[in-house]
């Protein structure tokens, strides 16, 4: 959930905050929201469990899953000890502090070239470091970031090194082509390559398609295991706009909502799908 | 209760000269992430009335005291003991995970 203004929501002629299109309105129909990390779930068996970050356990006859997706690292040694230190993965939140200065966006899609069109606002200098040949970036995305005179693209290349002084001081980058190196003074570095669907708390529990999201009975939401359902960029590694995974929630709330009623069970109706017992040992 | 906020006119007295340790919530309005947590920082204050002040100070209205602790990610929280940062955590999460980070102050 990075983006800040959704331009592109039907409906919302002037855009909408992304904070906004979320949480409220089910909490409105008696939706408890827990803020809190899923550490594991069992999936098997008529009543699922799932355990968060607090060792609290929650049980539930469905699941749906909306875990989204996240964000590939470069895989550099010191990437995650520079995050918030110069490295960020947040265009909309952290473009702000460097204004006037020089920052790197490394990417070739979409979301990179808003990121490094969004950030020229503030910088001076905005290098764009893509390992292809060829951007993948729509071409009208393409196209604002080419009339940019801010933007400076570097094509088949990729970041060596990040040098820091306990803040982000430069990177090395090289050309995949001749293996020519070189070093960008900067403050900023902004990653904005490809994402993946958050799936590691399902791996080996459910099936993949070979993009890595999960499979689902198109149109529906089901999974293969019975009660389970997965909306969102989980299943969709193509369109992944708010609009569509909304979409794609309403139809796994339909498909919960049937599974529940088609379980006979004449306690569905009338007892909460979802308890909530403390884990004795596991808070410890 | 909303935690209070703090500005480039206040933040000397009400943080760098608290006798008791102060949690300091950088953020901004147009950040997404800031705004999960604020509310989390609220109950943090709330339930640990005694042991923590929580202030929250807008970045975009207080460019001096940003960028005096160099803060360039958001939401980006530090503790203030006796005018010293003693703990910074950066980057939104969920309550149970800033707890921990945050256990020595609480």
């Amino acid at each position: 959930m990075k983006t800040t203004l959704v331009e592109n929501y039907p409906g919302f002629a002037d855009g909408i905050q992304g904070m906004d299109l979320m949480g409220i309105q089910a909490e409105r129909f008696g939706t408890e929201v827990v803020y809190d990390d899923v550490t594991a779930v069992k999936l098997t068996g008529p009543v699922k469990m799932v355990s968060l970050g607090s060792g609290e356990q929650v049980q539930a006859r469905t699941i749906i899953f909306a875990t989204g997706s996240a964000n590939r690292k470069l895989g550099l040694a010191d990437e995650t000890r520079l995050s918030g230190y110069g490295v960020s993965w947040c265009a909309t939140c952290d473009g702000f502090f460097f204004r006037g200065q020089t920052v790197a966006v490394v990417g070739g899609g979409d979301s990179a070239l808003e990121e490094a069109t969004f950030l020229s606002r503030f910088a001076d200098t905005v290098h764009l470091i893509h390992r292809g040949e060829t951007l993948c970036a729509s071409q009208v995305m393409q196209d604002r970031a080419a009339a940019d005179p801010k933007i400076v693209l570097h094509l088949h290349s990729r970041v060596e090194h990040i040098h820091d002084a306990e803040h982000v001081t430069g990177i090395t980058i090289t050309d995949t082509l001749d293996g020519d190196s070189q070093e960008l003074p900067l403050q900023g570095l902004f990653v904005a390559i490809e994402s993946d669907p958050r799936t590691h708390l399902v791996h080996g529990q459910l099936a993949f398609t070979e993009h890595g999201t999960i499979e689902v009975e198109h149109p529906s939401s089901r999974t293969e295991i019975a009660g389970v359902f997965a909306a969102g960029d989980v299943v969709d590694a193509h369109y992944r706009q708010a609009v569509t995974a909304a979409a794609s929630g309403t139809i796994a709330a339909h498909d919960a909502e049937e599974y529940l009623a088609a379980l006979n069970d004449p306690q569905t109706r009338a007892q909460p799908n979802l308890t909530r017992a403390t884990a004795g040992s596991a808070g410890a | 209760m909303s935690s209070s906020p703090v500005t480039d006119a206040t933040f000397q007295a009400e943080v760098l000269n608290s006798d008791t340790p102060v949690l300091v919530d950088f953020w901004a309005t147009w950040c997404g992430p800031c705004r999960a947590v604020s509310p989390i920082f609220d109950q943090i204050g709330t339930e640990h009335p005694d042991r923590i002040r929580v202030v929250k100070i807008d970045v975009d209205a207080n460019p001096v005291t940003a960028q005096k602790y160099g803060i360039t990610s958001i939401p980006a929280m530090k503790v203030f003991l006796g005018g010293e940062v003693v703990k910074t955590v950066i980057g939104a999460k969920p309550k149970p995970a800033l707890e921990t980070d945050f256990a020595d102050w609480l």
